[in-house]
């Protein structure tokens, strides 16, 4: 059968992709186009004018070992995030799987968090947390640990990893359920009867039939931690203290709105694009690379 | 090597009974088949012996020793199930070490056993293929073959057959018989076909809403059907079964039609019975032949090698099919003679369903 459709108008099927085409163009297209042009360009103190000046702000960005500590410090971040939401997501969801009594219930309580704005997850987290009067920090403090993370820049560091996760945890948590639901009974009991027993049947069996799932979510995470996280480092931290949890994409913003250093800001976005070009190829390259069932 | 005896095994979930008590022995090396409509517990009846359901009531012993708390891997058996359950990320190979493995088998010997079951599988050059690169009838062979590599003492089949295509399952049926009466492994099979039933089994269980209806050989199960629900679903197709009341040594079916029924057992001149009767079991008078019964025909359907006839006895409300031979020239409305055979009336109790005939 031929399944080619064709319209009569030759103009039509543009038409149809116009609405689509105009957003992405407007919103997505254009945006980066001035990013990329504004990284180019120095403005003088005032805004007045602006000279191009070549590459000379990504050369200054590559120069400064400050961008190379919040590069560290991006990395800890999305990795920190990604490891803590994935294992703890994937933990509840193998426990949700086995729940037999309550099983809706406990599915959509565990689902919730995804419905809170990574902000106000962050303001929760820094109630909870604040050295002077948080429930947490003050459970800490009588056990004799000084959680102060104003001053400690691995607490600091740590909270966000936290707050930054937990409303991710959810996001996780269904597509990991989805996935252990979708593997066959039959399976986990032919590998039981085999003589393997829980934690062997999950790594051996489950675990390798989730690494589709897997694999998405690992890529997923690692762009939500890099691009998404700026509501959460913003109520939390502010980057702070000092710099322990300046992330790539809260420098864009310091430097751009607060230092008004527009043309290493759009730099720095330049780089972050790069970033989310090399993490979509990846996923595009590899998602197919799955496994037969 | 072993026998699996069951007594008085009962599943409950909550206040729902599924299975109510049943006894059977599958002796050593013996073939058994559970068969049954679907829903009639037969499944959660294989998976109470495999261990993978908890058994409510009664005991389960597989070569003499009770597994009722042993875990699945601790009851020496081997499952092949409806839908193969082969680990689809690993080879044909991995698949049938797996087990093996895991119970810390030498490497040699693994390397042994999944040689020698290839080799009787015809799964040799397939075995560094994933399931996923393997016809139907290849993955229930590496699942076969799964189940034979570690010598168990019994094999327990859940509709093993049941997804492959009409042709293939008739070849595969073939090919597990042969298996099993060369390994002479003790085997409970289950499936809802009773074609495989009745070419397969060493003895045949007739399941029906948790209860095991009959028991026996198959031929035992054909011949003389303990219960209206056994006759009916053993032999196709079904057997008709018609009202009739018992009236000195004949039949009265329907007004004023009686037939010869001289094996009426004694004592129960007057009552109302159930007739079944096979369809292969009614025969066209011949020509000068004294025919027992009119038969009026509905509805013709030529199969080359047999005719199923559809239609009724003169004056008797009910739809009754005969099985001839070949293609005999019979047509819509015609009146066909018919004889039957006293051997081959059978009668039940019409308010219980349990045989009176001997």
């Amino acid at each position: 059968m031929h399944k080619n459709v064709t319209f009569k108008n030759p103009w039509l099927p543009y038409l149809l992709v116009l609405p689509q085409m105009a957003v992405t163009i407007v919103f997505f297209i254009w945006p980066a186009a001035q990013a990329l042009k504004q990284s180019f360009l120095v403005e003088d103190a005032f805004g007045l004018s602006s000279e191009f000046v070549w590459f000379d702000n990504f050369v200054a960005l590559f120069t400064d070992p400050a961008y190379y500590e919040v590069m560290i410090n991006t990395a800890l971040f999305s990795i920190g995030v990604t490891v803590v939401t994935m294992v703890v997501a994937m933990l509840l969801a193998v426990m949700a799987d086995g729940v037999l009594r309550g099983k809706r219930t406990y599915q959509l309580l565990l689902t919730w968090p995804y419905a809170v704005a990574p902000a106000v997850a962050g303001v929760l987290w820094l109630f909870l947390f604040n050295p002077s009067n948080g429930v947490l920090a003050l459970a800490l403090r009588t056990i004799g640990y000084n959680w102060n993370h104003y001053l400690n820049g691995e607490q600091a560091m740590a909270l966000v990893i936290t707050a930054a996760a937990w409303p991710r945890i959810a996001y996780n948590f269904i597509f990991f359920l989805a996935a252990l639901q979708s593997i066959p009974r039959s399976l986990i009991e032919a590998a039981a009867i085999d003589g393997a027993g829980p934690a062997r049947r999950f790594f051996s069996v489950m675990f390798p039939l989730l690494s589709p799932t897997t694999f998405f979510l690992v890529v997923v995470n690692l762009v939500y931690a890099f691009f998404e996280t700026f509501g959460v480092i913003h109520t939390v931290t502010q980057g702070g203290p000092g710099t322990a949890t300046e992330i790539l994409v809260y420098k864009v913003f310091k430097d751009g709105f607060i230092g008004l250093d527009l043309g290493s800001s759009a730099a720095q976005s330049v780089v972050l694009m790069v970033i989310v070009i090399g993490l979509t190829a990846i996923q595009f390259k590899y998602i197919e690379r799955k496994v037969q069932y | 090597m072993a026998s699996i005896t069951l007594s008085n095994v009962r599943k409950s979930y909550g206040t729902t009974h599924v299975i109510h008590g049943i006894d059977l022995t599958v002796h050593d090396g013996e073939f058994v088949v559970i068969v049954g409509p679907s829903g009639c517990g037969k499944s959660t009846l294989l998976r109470l012996v495999a261990g993978l359901e908890e058994i409510t009531e009664g005991t389960v012993e597989i070569g003499g020793r009770v597994v009722n708390h042993l875990e699945p891997k601790d009851r020496d058996i081997a499952m092949v199930f409806q839908n193969y359950a082969l680990y689809p990320h690993m080879s044909v190979r991995q698949n049938m070490a797996y087990g093996l493995k895991m119970r810390k088998m030498s490497k040699a010997d693994i390397e042994k056993r999944v040689n020698w079951a290839a080799g009787v599988l015809q799964l040799s050059d397939l075995l560094d293929r994933r399931p996923g690169q393997l016809s139907g009838g290849q993955r229930q062979r590496v699942a076969m073959g799964r189940a034979m590599v570690r010598s168990p003492a019994a094999f327990l089949f859940d509709e093993p057959l049941s997804n492959l295509d009409a042709k293939l399952r008739v070849q595969m049926r073939l090919e597990i018989k042969r298996l099993q009466q060369e390994l002479r492994t003790t085997s409970l099979y289950v499936t809802h076909d009773q074609v495989e039933a009745m070419t397969m089994a060493d003895r045949l269980v007739v399941m029906n809403a948790g209860v095991a209806e009959q028991v026996g050989t198959p031929m035992e199960i054909y011949e003389r059907p303990r219960t209206v629900f056994v006759a009916g679903f053993i032999g196709s197709p079904n057997m008709n079964f018609l009202p009739a009341r018992l009236r000195g040594g004949m039949l009265e079916l329907g007004q004023g039609l009686l037939v010869e029924c001289p094996n009426a057992p004694a004592g129960t001149d007057g009552r109302d019975v159930t007739l079944g009767i096979r369809p292969e079991h009614l025969v066209v008078a011949k020509q000068g032949e004294p025919a027992d019964i009119q038969f009026v025909v509905h509805m013709v359907e030529p199969l080359g090698a047999e005719t199923l006839v559809h239609g009724r006895f003169n004056s008797v409300e009910t739809n009754v099919a005969l099985r001839l031979h070949g293609t005999p020239n019979v047509w819509r409305d015609a009146h066909l003679p018919l004889r039957l055979p006293p051997d081959a009336l059978h009668l039940f109790d019409p308010a219980s369903g349990v045989r009176l005939t001997e």
